[in-house]
């Protein structure tokens, strides 16, 4: 079995063409990552002036749901991916990770925007330096704020970190380590 | 322009007039100073007797405005503490300034009686510079949470702050500031004018 994303994504040799594509073989990591990839729910956590540009980046002209990621959720139990979009103060951050806890596996992490990268210009008492001190990142966005565009490449950034992901195959051998 | 330079001389002549009342009706002893700047009037007053001046300010004065109250922290001088009170009309036709010294230790009376205003204002004073308040029905601080340590306006607070630890509420660390805070310099030219971190942390 090869490393790589070559065996965890869908490409169009998998049709054939007999069936007209009403049967696809391929293997099951590579359908599990495909449906993900492309129905990510976000949990916006808009906490600053970066919710702005993520509420744009939902609008029409941006229009999120390209990629399958307009289905906003304002209930941490159907939410996919957090999008942190703005600064996390200290009063906050353990509302976020408690939030973050409620999400149900698998979950992702985007941190939109330098303050919840970094703490960004923010370098207080009052502001946590960073939300990856609380949660795992999957994502990092630049940009004060970044633009829509940046934040639909972060999520076509994510997308990519999806495909090479092997879900059956690390429960697989979860289920083995278990066993002995 | 002209209509706001009228408001200002006119906001002024009659705040002025009610400081000469104040210090009339209070005394040296109770009214200890009042300064003219620019047409803004601030009246500074002795701690003991902040109730009834602002009392009434409030009652006899008709400032039914209180804009806002802060504090000021004087480090090495005593009195250490100083706290402010912004009183206007909700008409805008005048504006006064109040102060008051506090030492360390020593608690304000407060005003919540006379503006209702004055409960989250004094909250916020509590929070960030630490000074109490006697007959506050809501004592508790307004911006941190309840248990954090410190009270980070204080000059001897770092900038950066300091690591604190309430399990279950919250927690703060210390800022990374890099020889920051990152600061403009007036006058010069533009390049040299640039914020730059002037190596004070």
């Amino acid at each position: 079995m090869s490393a790589g994303t070559a065996d965890t994504t869908l490409s169009h040799a998998a049709y054939d063409s007999k069936v007209e594509g009403n049967i696809i073989f391929t293997r099951l990591d590579a359908a599990i990552n495909w449906m993900r990839k492309n129905s990510l729910w976000p949990m916006p956590m808009g906490l600053a002036c970066c919710a702005i540009e993520l509420m744009a980046t939902g609008a029409a002209r941006f229009d999120i749901s390209r990629f399958g990621a307009e289905v906003m959720r304002f209930s941490p139990r159907q939410a996919d991916v957090m999008i942190v979009s703005g600064t996390v103060t200290y009063k906050m951050a353990l509302a976020v990770r408690r939030i973050w806890e409620q999400m149900p596996d698998p979950k992702w992490c985007i941190a939109m925007g330098a303050c919840a990268s970094s703490g960004g210009m923010y370098r207080s008492y009052a502001v946590l330096q960073g939300i990856d001190k609380l949660l795992p990142v999957d994502v990092y966005i630049s940009g004060c704020p970044p633009r829509p565009e940046a934040l639909l490449e972060g999520l076509m950034k994510l997308q990519r970190i999806i495909e090479g992901e092997k879900p059956i195959e690390e429960q697989i051998a979860g289920i083995r380590e278990a066993q002995g | 322009m002209s209509r706001g330079t009228e408001n200002v001389s006119g906001q002024g002549a009659e705040a002025g007039a009610d400081a000469s009342r104040l210090r009339k009706e209070f005394g040296r002893t109770k009214v200890r100073e009042m300064r003219e700047f620019r047409g803004e009037h601030t009246v500074v007053v002795k701690l003991g007797a902040l109730q009834e001046v602002l009392s009434h300010c409030r009652l006899a004065l008709r400032y039914d405005f209180l804009l806002d109250i802060s504090s000021v922290d004087n480090m090495g001088e005593d009195p250490r503490f100083e706290i402010v009170y912004e009183l206007a009309t909700v008409d805008d036709r005048k504006h006064l300034r109040i102060k008051a010294p506090v030492a360390e230790g020593e608690e304000v009376v407060s005003v919540v009686d006379l503006w209702k205003t004055a409960n989250w204002h004094e909250r916020e004073v509590y929070d960030m510079m630490g000074l109490r308040f006697t007959g506050h029905p809501n004592l508790k601080r307004i911006l941190m949470w309840e248990g954090y340590p410190y009270h980070p306006l204080r000059k001897e607070f770092p900038l950066a702050g300091k690591p604190s630890e309430m399990p279950d509420v919250a927690f703060s660390g210390i800022a990374p500031l890099e020889g920051g805070p990152f600061v403009t310099s007036p006058g010069s030219d533009r390049v040299s004018g640039e914020p730059r971190a002037k190596g004070e942390s």
